[in-house]
């Protein structure tokens, strides 16, 4: 169901006042809530309950299949594909392959990373309603805001807004959808 | 110094090149525009163009660029097509050309007048390498650097092709009326002004040629002169014996052997035959140890000379004096035991003198070519004494039917030529305005002569001074006739129709004769029918031709009677101070050769320079002298002046330096002009080989000369393995314990196993005498490009196959190693295992291949050789460009581009042919079916080739014996290539002094 | 903490705020300041020297390089290993100092990535423009083809390959994602609008969500577990070209250590080379303080420790092994006719450095340039003298030569250094040379004060 706005939102001026304002919220039975802050603020992670976390998993992921990829690769060219007597080596010499599996179980590892990463983010998103709210290019310099989304069950368009007020904001605005 | 290196700068070339061919083949195109042959080619090839012909400058210059290109093919045409007379394939197959299968032909090489018998590779009828004639007394299947190298003097681009007047292009046909003209003014004078001068020449039928010409001009005279002439030879025959007489030895019966002042092993037509016979009795295959004993006396240090178990460096003046006291106390000892001999080396006269009297009849002396006649005339009389004559030493009569002393003959020709008696002179071959003795002024004396014709492969310094230059025929393009060191005569058969429109002296003299159309093939052939009538002679002919050599023509030994006095006692030195020695080069020799790239970049033998000759001192002197390499120096010497760098020889005599003839040409072409400097302008007619009073002052600059080894030390490193036989007797495994091979079970891996054909090679350290024929060889053989001097002064060498050479103990009087070092094609190769590309890697027969069109040219192969023996394009080096060197090309090997590594192969193109042909015969190969290029050349057989699987090969053998040595072993990198220590036998009295 | 207090990693006195606009006004400012152009405009002009020399490299053929046989490698990759060895340190700031919470990490690690990033790239032309045919370089690359014919993977330059190739790639990664809040800073704060759209792009939309910065936050922490050990492998593997060499003087088991010791020698070097003028051209000293002068300058003393360990433990077991190649080998090299080059080296890269144990010579910005100088000289001459002067006399005399660059090895080293700083002004002008986000971090008002009870 489309609602009329996407949510409220309450600018802070310090990491401090974010946090407890965060806390509060979720007190206060709120859920579809989200911060946005210029730097990583742990307290406020903790005070949204965000913890669970896929990427590490993921990344062991890639860093296997980069290794065995490296490994299969050298092997497939040095005894299947054309097996060449270099230097009266054994064609499956594994000491040499070592190095080159190493290096793609590093690469993948990074790869499965970094794309892991804009995955779980939703990243790259060109259009986000939050960028309505013209003070909201101060989250990227030195203000801090909690945003509370029309999608949750508790949100009410004037008991949410007096609620985010109840926080001492410097202000709360509208974000349009 | 940049012009005679334009082969590096590639743009310059091209330019060149360029230019060059468009003239070339515009001078060309009107020669040939008389003969109507051409006339209808053109029509037939280029109707359209010919029409654009008349029209406009633009379309004209057009018609020219396609014709230079059409004129490529014409030539092309006449190299694929092999002359119409018959000539005869050496081996038995059938006679027409198969496409890919190449013919050989047997022939000779001439130098100097003197045959030595060869057979020629043809593919397609492009002669594109020789190999020896196993026929041939000279040859014995190898040959020197010199006839290897020939057949690119063949395809020589600078070799003249157009016969012209003053400079201009003239027709064959204007040429002989010019010529007629003149001879029949001759006529009634008998001739009176009419001069012919050759070099030596020993052709029978050439010979018969100029006889009958002078019988019909009986006041004609023929004078020869060959600048590095026999002439000591001859002298000393005519004092010794009264008669000119010719000497060879047979050293394959010689126990002991004295060398004074001679070069026997490396230098003259002899050398392949002598060094072949020398090696066969200083070899030791297990107990079996057949050692002779050598002594060389000499002055600058030579090849041979470092084969001797004993050397000793004397000034080439002082040689004679050496030779008399050993005279003499040979003499002695034939009557009252030995007398001790006085002088500076009594000691070691007296243990020489001692051996050679215990070894009579097995003894032989050896006088320099380039010594005096005195020290001719005292070996005669020691061989006498020591009665090695008619068992070491052989006399027959003169191989030249025209034996004349060459500065005599010479000198005469000038006086006639000032009293103005010379109004015709024709100058078949050599070139003397270049190489006449400095005293002589021939060139001015040339001036006097009204009408002065020469004929020669390069429009060279003469033909500069003569109205008319006639190209002559290459010997591969020609029949002829020559004899060999001992007379044998070989007929000579070309291989291919002239490339540049050359005619021979056969042709020439025919022309001035009463049949001026016959053609040398009628000539000759017209001689020998004469010389052998009857029914079978087709038969005869053909065999003769087919196997090259005339059967029984070697000259009868002869005795001869030593005149009594003949023996002058020996003259005091005259004039003190430094001694200045003339030597041909050993590899351009009198500077004939100085346009043929290959033997210009050959590394001389123990100074290792290339491009350049340099005044030779000892490391005494030039510590006296205060100088280093490359420091300029003038030389002065009897009022004339050269200036010369300097390079330090060890074991060269001191207060003596040696100068090599041959450089310093001006009009030898784009190879050969301007490298290093002319000695001939020091070189006088009473002197021709050394005189004292030679002054020496520092220039005070330098002068770059490119020698390709720096350092002639092994570091105590075992590289050279080296011993006496007595060592060997009394401990045959004294190399194994030098050269430690890691177990196999060493290695973590395990070892791969060649089954079939398992290439090896082993090399006989005590055999090889440094020749460099296998260098040239190989160059041949795999189409290695040359780099130029600038090139090789950045050690950018393109060789496969280099000999590497080492000095040990004094530099005064070092002992001289050499080394050939091929790809040792390890079963462990450091080079493969970093190659990123695979571009080289290891064959089932054990073969360390690289494949040129994978390499990427990383240099990193290169660099983990620790043999050094990977060569890189650093450059594009081949010549992509010019015509008629592409047709001397060896079609099995690919031409290497710009930017890959190359090395030795083992030949692998002939392998993979002649296992080819055994498929095909459903057989193996048998042992020493596939021969390397530098194997078949080999003199001495230093290098044997072959499968080690096989235990009965004769490399497998050789591979077993307790000399045998893998270089650096302790690598473990398991070469292929193993080397067989060398063995000395010195005089147990001379090494306790 | 006494140290902190005596000069902190940031000046007093900033805000979220000054440090912000500070930092972005560098970008953002419309007009380019002359201390930029200058600089600039030299650079680009050694990177014209850069490519003429190459055109004529590709036009004439490797041999205008001094190379030869048996100098197969020369100028050439003496350079890639120089280079190589400088782009070490960004990883290494960024990835180890990272995850050994050393914050003060914090202001310096942007630009020495980039110099990683840059000095890579210059790295990467030599093992290309020394081949004899390097228009075939992908010939090195496994890819399906039609000469049926792959890589061969023993050989240390396939691992040189692999290794570079991921080494760039995860920098890259590493540098993007570190800058991606900060373009988004300067997406909110460009004025024009091209750079809004274009900054906008590379931001990729990012917006400080809370749970993104957790996501962020660990992707940084696992970038910097896995770009370690990669750090660390690269110089190793870089060393295997010589190590699994036969070469007298390169076949040596320490060398691996040693690379990379020397190759975090060199790279703090060169931060210090460019951190002590950039500081000074954009008053920057409040963020990148003495402090920083100070830690920079104690790693360099520890790594030249270790190199000069190494130095010493080559003479020393080339005289133990007893064999002769070896000790010819370093005999050489003090003796030989490259004895300058040696010692040279050794007073560069021991002697001179050791003046870093003084306090007063660790914390002078001119004291340190000219160390650092004096290092990245000295770690180029031990590259020279560990390839050339091992090369050029191996194992048969016989085949000894001499070498020495052409003018066109050194127009080509010229040229990369060129291409270097023609880079790094760009970096310096088109994005933040300061992690702004890190450094809110480090400003007091960062620390949530009231404690959040469960």
């Amino acid at each position: 169901m489309k609602t009329p706005i996407y949510g409220l939102m309450a600018e802070f001026d310090n990491p401090t006042a974010l946090a407890s304002a965060a806390r509060r919220a979720r007190e206060q039975g709120y859920r579809k809530l989200e911060a946005y802050s210029p730097f990583p603020i742990e307290e406020v992670n903790e005070a949204l309950g965000q913890h669970q976390n896929r990427l590490p998993l993921l990344v062991l992921i890639g860093g296997i299949v980069g290794g065995i990829t490296g490994y299969l690769l050298q092997y497939y060219v040095a005894v299947v594909h054309y097996p060449l007597n270099i230097g009266g080596r054994p064609v499956h010499s594994w000491p040499s392959f070592v190095i080159v599996t190493f290096e793609m179980t590093i690469l993948f590892a990074a790869l499965t990373t970094v794309l892991g990463l804009l995955g779980l983010c939703g990243l790259p998103m060109p259009y986000h309603p939050v960028f309505n709210v013209p003070r909201f290019a101060l989250a990227s310099r030195n203000r801090f805001f909690l945003c509370i989304e029309a999608a949750d069950p508790l949100f009410d368009r004037f008991q949410t807004a007096d609620f985010l007020t109840g926080l001492e904001p410097r202000e709360v605005s509208e974000v349009a959808h | 110094m940049s012009k005679p290196y334009q082969y590096l700068d590639l743009a310059a070339v091209r330019a060149h090149l360029g230019s060059s061919r468009g003239r070339d083949y515009w001078r060309s195109l009107e020669e040939l525009a008389e003969s109507e042959g051409f006339q209808d080619m053109l029509e037939r090839e280029f109707p359209r163009q010919a029409a654009e012909w008349t029209n406009d400058t633009a379309g004209r210059r057009h018609f020219l660029k396609v014709m230079g290109a059409s004129m490529a093919l014409a030539g092309l045409g006449a190299c694929t097509r092999q002359p119409i007379e018959t000539i005869m394939p050496y081996v038995r197959q059938p006679e027409e050309v198969i496409p890919g299968k190449p013919l050989f032909f047997a022939t000779a090489v001439p130098v100097a007048g003197i045959a030595t018998g060869v057979l020629v590779e043809s593919h397609m009828g492009r002669p594109t390498k020789v190999e020896g004639n196993p026929e041939h007394p000279a040859s014995l299947g190898a040959t020197d650097a010199i006839a290897q190298a020939s057949v690119l003097d063949l395809y020589d681009p600078d070799r003249s092709q157009t016969l012209t007047y003053l400079g201009d292009i003239r027709p064959w046909s204007s040429f002989l009326g010019a010529a007629r003209e003149a001879l029949n003014a001759q006529i009634p004078k008998g001739g009176a002004g009419l001069r012919f001068l050759t070099g030596a020449i020993t052709s029978p039928s050439l010979a018969d040629q100029f006889r009958t010409l002078l019988a019909k001009y009986p006041a004609a005279k023929w004078h020869c002169y060959e600048p590095a002439g026999r002439y000591a030879q001859l002298a000393a025959a005519r004092q010794a014996f009264g008669q000119p007489v010719n000497t060879y030895y047979r050293l394959a019966s010689a126990d002991v052997i004295l060398a004074l002042d001679s070069d026997f092993l490396c230098t003259g037509p002899t050398s392949v035959r002598y060094a072949a016979d020398f090696a066969s009795r200083r070899s030791v295959r297990g107990n079996q140890i057949a050692m002779s004993r050598f002594y060389a006396v000499e002055s600058t240090a030579t090849p041979t000379g470092a084969k001797a178990d004993h050397r000793l460096p004397v000034r080439a003046a002082d040689v004679e004096a050496f030779a008399a006291a050993v005279a003499s106390s040979v003499a002695a000892s034939g009557a009252a035991g030995s007398q001790t001999a006085t002088g500076p080396h009594a000691a070691f006269i007296a243990a020489l003198v001692k051996d050679l009297a215990q070894h009579r009849g097995t003894s032989v002396v050896i006088p320099g070519e380039y010594q005096s006649t005195a020290v001719h005339v005292l070996a005669h009389a020691i061989n006498a004494a020591l009665g090695n004559v008619g068992k070491t030493v052989v006399y027959t009569d003169p191989l030249d039917p025209n034996p004349v002393d060459d500065f005599e003959s010479l000198r005469e020709l000038g006086q006639d030529m000032d009293a103005g008696k010379v109004e015709m002179l024709v100058i078949a071959g050599g070139n003397p305005v270049y190489n006449a003795p400095a005293d002589f002024g021939f060139t001015q004396r040339m001036s006097k002569v009204k009408l002065r014709i020469h004929m020669g492969l390069y429009a060279d310094e003469t033909s500069e001074f003569c109205q008319w230059h006639i190209p002559e025929a290459h010997f591969l393009e020609t029949w002829s006739d020559a004899r060999a060191y001992d007379g044998t005569i070989t007929i000579m058969q070309p291989l291919i129709q002239p490339l540049y429109f050359g005619r021979s002296v056969h042709e020439m003299l025919a022309a001035f004769g009463e049949t001026p159309s016959q053609s040398p093939y009628d000539i000759v052939k017209g001689y020998w029918n004469r010389q052998h009538p009857g029914a079978d002679f087709e038969d005869w002919w053909r065999k003769a031709v087919h196997d090259g050599i005339v059967p029984n023509t070697a000259l009868p030994a002869k005795t001869v009677a030593l005149k009594t006095g003949a023996v002058t006692p020996p003259r005091p030195v005259e004039g003190q101070g430094i001694e200045i020695v003339f030597r041909p080069d050993p590899h351009v020799f009198d500077g004939r050769f100085a346009n043929n790239g290959w033997l210009q970049e050959l590394p001389k033998p123990l100074t290792k320079l290339t491009w350049d000759n340099a005044a030779l001192v000892s490391p005494a002197t030039a510590e006296r002298l205060k100088l280093q390499n490359e420091d300029l120096v003038d030389l002065e010497y009897r009022g004339r002046k050269v200036r010369a760098p300097i390079w330090i020889l060890p074991g060269h005599a001191n207060d003596s330096v040696t100068v090599h003839l041959g450089y310093g040409r001006t009009r030898a072409g784009r190879v050969g002009n301007r490298a290093g400097f002319d000695a001939y302008a020091l070189r006088t007619s009473d002197a021709p080989w050394f005189g004292s009073g030679l002054a020496i002052r520092k220039a005070g600059s330098k002068f770059t000369l490119a020698s390709t080894q720096m350092h002639y030390d092994m570091m105590g490193r075992q590289i050279v393995i080296s011993g006496t036989v007595e060592e060997y007797r009394k401990d045959p495994h004294f190399v194994k314990e030098r050269a430690e091979e890691p177990p196999k079970e060493l290695s973590l891996y395990p070892g791969y196993k060649y089954e079939g054909y398992a290439w090896g090679m082993a090399i006989d350290q005590t055999a090889c005498v440094g020749c460099n024929a296998c260098v040239v060889a190989c160059q041949a053989e795999n189409n290695i490009a040359v780099v130029g001097k600038d090139q090789v002064q950045k050690m950018r060498a393109m060789h496969w196959l280099r000999i590497d050479t080492y000095h040990k103990g004094s530099p005064d009087n070092p002992e001289t190693y050499f080394q050939p070092l091929p790809c040792m094609q390890c079963e462990n190769a450091p080079c493969e295992l970093v190659c990123p590309v695979q571009a080289t890697s290891h064959s089932s027969e054990g073969l360390n291949d690289m494949v040129y069109n994978r390499c990427v040219g990383t240099r990193y192969c290169a660099n983990n050789c620790p043999y050094k023996v990977r060569r890189f394009n650093f450059f594009l080096y081949s010549d992509w460009n010019t015509p008629s060197l592409k047709l001397q090309r060896n079609p099995d090997v690919s031409v290497r581009s710009r930017g890959v590594m190359e090395k030795c192969t083992y030949c692998v193109q002939r392998i993979s042919e002649a296992k080819i042909e055994a498929e095909k015969e459903d057989r193996t190969l048998k042992d020493g079916e596939v021969q390397t290029a530098c194997q078949g050349v080999c003199p001495t057989q230093a290098i044997v080739f072959g499968d080690i699987n096989d235990s009965s090969s004769r490399v497998a053998k050789l591979k077993a014996e307790q000399l045998n040595y893998s270089l650096l072993a302790e690598l473990n990198t398991r070469p292929r290539t193993t080397y067989l220590a060398a063995l000395r036998n010195p005089n147990p009295e001379i090494e306790k002094a | 903490m006494s140290d902190e207090r005596r000069n902190p990693v940031i000046a007093p006195g900033h805000t979220f705020a000054t440090v912000t606009d500070k930092i972005s006004a560098i970008v953002l400012t419309r007009k380019t300041p002359t201390h930029w152009l200058i600089p600039f405009a030299v650079a680009s002009t050694l990177l014209m020297v850069f490519l003429w020399a190459v055109t004529y490299l590709f036009v004439r053929g490797v041999g205008i390089y001094g190379v030869k046989i048996p100098v197969g490698w020369g100028w050439d990759i003496t350079n890639f290993v120089w280079w190589i060895g400088i782009g070490h340190a960004g990883t290494l700031i960024s990835a180890i100092l990272l995850l050994l919470h050393q914050t003060w990490r914090n202001s310096i690690n942007r630009f020495a990535e980039a110099m990683t990033l840059f000095a890579v790239a210059c790295a990467g032309m030599y093992p290309v423009l020394h081949l004899g045919r390097p228009w075939l370089f992908y010939w090195l690359f496994p890819y399906p083809n039609t000469m049926g014919i792959q890589p061969q993977f023993r050989s240390p330059l396939v691992w040189d390959v692999f290794a570079v190739s991921t080494y760039a790639t995860v920098s890259l990664l590493f540098w993007y994602v570190g800058l991606i809040p900060d373009l988004a800073t300067l997406r909110d704060r460009a004025k024009n609008h091209a750079a809004r759209i274009i900054y906008g792009i590379l931001a990729m939309g990012w917006r400080g969500a809370a749970s993104h910065w957790q996501k962020y936050e660990t992707a940084s922490l696992l970038l910097a577990g896995i770009a370690t050990p990669l750090v660390i492998s690269v110089h190793t593997v870089v060393s295997f070209d010589f190590t699994v060499g036969i070469v007298p003087g390169w076949h040596s088991t320490i060398f691996p250590p040693y690379f990379v010791a020397g190759a975090i020698y060199s790279g703090f070097a060169m931060v210090l080379v460019l951190a002590i003028p950039l500081r000074a051209m954009y008053g920057l000293a409040d963020m990148i303080t003495p402090r920083h002068l100070d830690n920079c300058a104690k790693v360099m003393l520890a790594t030249a420790l270790i190199v000069a360990y190494s130095y010493v433990f080559e003479a020393f077991i080339a005289w133990y092994s007893g064999n002769p190649f070896e000790m010819y080998a370093i005999w050489n090299r003090m003796t030989g006719p490259y004895w300058p080059q040696y010692w040279l080296l050794i007073f560069c890269n021991l002697i001179f450095p050791q003046v870093l144990w003084l306090r007063k010579i660790r914390t002078s910005a001119f004291w340190l340039f000219i160390v650092s100088i004096d290092v990245l000289v000295g770690m180029w001459l031990e590259r020279y003298v560990i390839i050339v002067v091992s090369l050029h006399r191996d194992f048969l005399p016989a085949a000894w030569g001499m070498y020495s660059g052409s003018i066109w090895d050194k127009a080509t080293f010229l040229g990369t250094i060129g291409l270097f700083f023609f880079l790094f002004f760009l970096f310096i002008r088109s994005l933040p040379v300061i992690s702004i986000f890190e450094v809110r971090t480090l400003l007091p008002e960062a620390d949530v004060t009231e404690g959040v009870e469960k």
